[in-house]
């Protein structure tokens, strides 16, 4: 079709971002138009979960975490084309090194930052032993 | 370059592969530019991670329910998904080396960015006037951190938006340029999969409480 896809025809590997199927340009725009939708469906009701009185309250948070998770499995599905097949393997893999450490980083914060506050001192009978 | 078959195992059955020399430069450039996405986004979780744990210091002052406007945050979110499309559409009309639709969707692309730009603009000014500043309490310094934060991502995706646009025109479609739209289309959609957390987390989260 072009350099770029005649380029990645046959090899193992595909670069991140590109898309594998050597499909037509009516596919590829129907492909980001399917993303587009799915996208709109989950902030909607995203946006419609947070400000109804309808769902269970306790429930909010985690539904909100849920959707925002199937937004961005979407959005690297559809807009940056990572896939399961073998030729995005190095993709993926880097993809799940990155999603380890940013769950290190956040759930460890967290986890040290609530067990240091269960910890400490109430502030004013700190404030009583330094005088 | 030598040829070489290779042998692998591939559910359970052998499959020769040609294997001839190292991977084009297409995919070595996107690759690394995809690890330097992903460690932007490890630095994007610290500034989540900070936001998470000062989101109750707010020193007597206001909390997000306060002060955050969910259909200010509704029209960015959607100018955001918006330019992601556009973007797409960009990158399919580079491929196929149609100049005038690459630099339609690429000037659309940044339209949108520019319009999510003027918003945030407006709500932090909004946010000083009303004296919650990032000096405010410790709640809003993370806020005004990780949002804007996002904030300059997207500014610094703008400025690489024209840059790419005047290097098609004064260039056209050569295979380098090709690869730094590439990276380009990375970069502008690793941000709006940064902005769904940002809107969830900060915004729809902070305003439910």
């Amino acid at each position: 079709m072009s350099d770029a896809h005649s380029q990645i025809g046959g090899r193992i590997d595909v670069a991140p971002g590109d898309e594998h199927l050597e499909g037509s340009i009516a596919q590829r725009v129907m492909g980001y138009f399917i993303g587009l939708g799915l996208a709109i469906l989950l902030t909607a009701t995203s946006f419609f979960v947070a400000g109804t009185g309808l769902v269970w309250q306790p429930s909010i948070p985690v539904a909100l975490v849920v959707l925002a998770i199937a937004q961005m499995g979407v959005h690297l599905v559809f807009f940056l084309h990572i896939t399961t097949g073998p030729d995005n393997t190095n993709n993926v893999l880097a993809l799940a090194f990155g999603v380890l450490i940013v769950f290190l980083v956040i759930g460890g914060s967290l986890w040290i930052m609530a067990n240091l506050n269960h910890n400490m001192m109430p502030m004013d009978q700190l404030m009583q032993m330094q005088r | 370059m030598s040829t070489v078959a290779l042998t692998e195992s591939y559910h359970g059955a052998a499959v020769a592969r040609e294997w001839s020399g190292p991977a084009p430069k297409r995919i070595v450039t996107g690759y690394g530019f995809w690890i330097f996405i992903l460690s932007d986004m490890v630095m994007f979780s610290a500034f989540f991670a900070t936001y998470a744990v000062l989101l109750g210091q707010t020193a007597g002052g206001p909390t997000g329910h306060d002060l955050f406007d969910l259909r200010n945050v509704a029209i960015e979110t959607a100018f955001l998904l918006a330019s992601s499309f556009t973007c797409g559409m960009a990158s399919i009309a580079a491929d196929t080396r149609s100049t005038t639709w690459f630099q339609l969707a690429m000037a659309v692309t940044c339209a949108f960015g520019l319009g999510f730009l003027a918003l945030e603009g407006q709500e932090f000014t909004n946010l000083i006037m009303r004296g919650a500043g990032p000096t405010r309490s410790a709640f809003l310094s993370a806020f005004f951190t990780l949002v804007g934060c996002h904030g300059l991502h997207v500014s610094a995706g703008i400025l690489w938006l024209l840059t790419m646009m005047a290097q098609v025109f004064s260039k056209g479609f050569r295979p380098d340029i090709q690869r730094r739209i590439l990276c380009f289309a990375l970069f502008w959609h690793a941000l709006d999969i940064i902005w769904i957390a940002v809107f969830t987390i900060v915004y729809l989260l902070g305003s439910a409480k």
